[in-house]
C-alpha cells in the first residue's frame, strides 16, 4: 500500500477496514420480544443494524462496536448485551 | 546580493495596511473567503466584504461564520473542493483555530491566512506582539513575517504560490504586526490584476472533493502509517525553503520589488554585531544601524522573513563572521525565559563550527513601543559581551520595575 499526502484515498475504504473487533459487549436479539419498531435501526450510530426480509433486524458484527445504544433504547428490552469471549 | 527595489512612485497610493492586504487578496482571485471579525484584523475582512458587495471579486463565496473555529473549518471543506481559500485572524481567534490548523496542514490544503499579530489574553490586550502566531509554530503552517505594508501586500500572492505548489501543499500564515501595519496609512503600490494573473496561475489541485468521484480526505491512519504522513509534511516544509526563495525572485522579476527570500540582510558584510528580528521592528533597527554606522560601530541586521520553515542554513551562513549576535523577540516561552527566534537560532548553531555568543532580548510585549534608544542600549550590551562574554543570556528588556 502506498499513501497519498493528506491522507487522500478513495471513499468507502471502511468496507475493507473492519472495526467490529473494538467491541467488548455484543448486542443479541431476543426475537420473541421484538415488536419491529425500528428504533434500533434508527439510533445505531454506525449503521450496523440491517433489516431482514421478515421485518426483523440483524446486527452487522463486522462494524458494530458494542456501544449498547440499541439495547438501552429498546422499548421491550429485546436486546441483550453479552460479553465477548474468545 | 539583494536586488534593488524598483518602485514606481507615480503608482503609489496612500491606503491603510488592511486595505492593501484586502486588495492583494482580491487580485489573487479567491473562491472562498470566511470571515469572523476580531481586532486588529477586522478591517481586512470588512474591505473584502465591500469588494464582494461591489461585485469586484467574481466567482467567490464570502461566508460569515459564528467563530474562528468555524472560519477555518469552512475553509477545510472549501479548499478540499478545490477552492482558493482565504481568511484572516489574530490573537484569541487564531488560538481558537488551534485544532483546525493541524487538520488543514495534515490534509495538505493550501489555505492562506493573514495574521494581524496581537498579544494574547489574559490580561486582555489588543496591541501587537508575536505571541499568537509563534504559539502555533508546530501546527505545520508556513509562517512569513512582513516588515511594512508593501511587503505584506506583496507577500499575499507569494504565499498562495508557495502553498499551492504541487510539491508543497502546505498552508501559509502571512503575518503583519497588528495596528503598526494593519492600521497605518502609508504609500503602497497596489497589486496589478494583470501582473498577478500572470504571476499566480489558477489553483489546480490533483484531488478534489466531488460527489461524482468520491474521495476521503484526512483518512484514518493507524500506527502502521501515521509516521509516514508526518514525514511527508516535514519533507514538504524542507522543499518550501527553496520555493520561498524562488517565489521571492519570481515576484521581483514580475513586479520589481524584493524583501529577501527566507532572510534578508542589512549592512552585515563586515558587521561584528548582528541584530536579528522579525516584523515591523526591522525599520526602526535599520535607522539605528545607519546612525551607529556613522559612529563606526560595525553593526548589521539579519531580518528573518520565514520563521516556518526555519531557515537554519541561511541564518548560519549570514552569521558566520559575526562576533556577537543579539536576537529580539516579541514573544516568550514561559518557563524557559526565552523568545522563539532566540531559542531556535541558538539551537541551530549548536553542532556547527559557529560558537559566537548569542544573547536574547524580549521586547514589545502587548504593544509596548520599541524605541531607538532601547535598540542602542542592546547594541551597547552586545559590545560589552564581545569584550567580556555573556553575563545574562536572555532577558526582559523594557521591564518597569516600579510596577511590580
Amino acid at each position: 500500500m502506498k499513501i497519498l499526502p493528506g491522507g487522500v484515498c478513495e471513499a468507502g475504504s471502511t468496507r475493507v477496514n473492519k472495526t467490529g473487533g473494538w467491541r467488548t459487549f455484543k448486542p443479541v436479539y431476543n426475537y420473541d420480544k421484538c415488536i419491529k419498531c425500528k428504533l434500533c435501526e434508527l439510533l445505531c450510530p454506525d449503521s450496523s443494524v440491517n433489516p431482514r426480509d421478515d421485518g426483523f433486524f440483524e446486527f452487522d458484527y463486522d462494524f458494530c462496536k458494542g456501544c449498547g445504544i440499541c439495547a438501552n433504547e429498546c422499548p421491550t428490552d429485546a436486546i441483550d448485551m453479552v460479553l465477548e469471549e474468545k | 546580493m539583494a536586488p534593488e527595489n524598483k518602485i514606481d512612485k507615480k503608482k503609489m497610493v496612500v491606503v491603510e495596511g488592511s486595505y492593501a492586504v484586502a486588495h492583494a487578496t482580491k487580485v489573487c482571485r479567491p473562491n472562498v473567503i470566511s470571515a469572523y471579525p476580531i481586532t486588529p484584523q477586522t478591517h481586512i475582512v470588512e474591505e473584502l466584504s465591500q469588494f464582494m458587495a461591489d461585485g469586484e471579486i467574481p466567482n467567490c463565496e464570502y461566508i460569515n461564520v459564528e467563530s474562528e473555529f468555524s472560519a477555518l473549518s469552512a475553509l477545510v471543506g472549501a479548499s478540499a473542493a478545490g477552492a482558493r481559500s482565504y481568511s484572516a485572524t489574530t490573537s484569541q481567534g487564531l488560538e481558537l483555530m488551534h485544532e483546525v490548523l493541524f487538520n488543514v496542514s495534515g490534509m495538505r490544503l493550501p489555505v492562506v491566512m493573514t495574521i494581524a499579530n496581537r498579544a494574547v489574553s489574559a490580561p486582555i490586550n489588543i496591541w501587537n506582539d508575536h505571541q499568537d502566531s509563534i504559539s502555533q509554530r508546530d501546527t505545520g503552517w508556513i509562517q512569513l513575517y512582513a516588515e511594512d505594508t508593501q511587503e505584506i501586500s506583496d507577500m499575499t500572492p507569494q504565499a498562495f504560490k508557495i502553498s499551492e505548489d504541487k510539491d508543497i501543499l502546505m498552508p501559509s500564515m502571512v503575518c503583519m504586526d497588528g495596528f503598526i501595519l494593519s492600521h497605518v496609512y502609508e504609500p503602497v503600490v497596489l497589486l496589478e490584476q494583470d501582473l498577478t494573473d500572470e504571476f499566480l496561475p489558477k489553483y489546480e489541485p490533483e484531488h478534489v472533493l466531488d460527489p461524482k468521484n468520491p474521495m476521503s480526505f484526512g483518512a484514518f491512519a493507524d500506527p502502521d502509517s501515521y509516521t509516514e504522513f508526518r514525514y511527508l509534511q516535514e519533507q514538504a516544509m524542507q522543499k518550501s525553503l527553496k520555493k520561498i526563495e524562488d517565489v521571492a525572485n519570481e515576484f521581483y522579476d514580475a513586479y520589481g520589488r524584493y524583501y529577501g527570500g527566507l532572510i534578508d540582510e542589512y549592512r552585515t558584510d563586515d558587521a561584528d554585531i548582528i541584530i536579528m528580528a522579525m516584523g515591523s521592528i526591522i525599520g526602526t533597527i535599520k535607522n539605528v544601524i545607519d546612525k551607529l554606522r556613522d559612529r563606526n560601530v560595525k553593526v548589521g541586521l539579519l531580518k528573518v522573513r520565514s520563521f516556518r520553515p526555519f531557515p537554519a542554513a541561511a541564518i548560519k551562513d549570514a552569521l558566520k563572521n559575526a562576533k556577537v549576535v543579539a536576537v529580539l523577540d516579541k514573544n516568550i516561552s514561559l518557563g524557559l525565559n526565552e523568545g522563539a527566534l532566540f531559542t531556535e537560532t541558538k539551537s541551530s548553531l549548536y553542532n556547527s563550527k559557529l560558537d559566537m555568543p548569542i544573547i536574547g532580548y524580549m521586547v514589545g510585549h502587548g504593544g509596548r513601543d520599541i524605541k531607538v534608544d532601547l535598540i542602542e542600549k542592546i547594541v551597547d550590551d552586545a559590545k560589552e559581551v564581545m569584550k567580556t562574554g555573556i553575563t545574562i543570556e536572555s532577558q526582559f528588556t523594557d521591564l518597569k520595575e516600579e510596577l511590580i
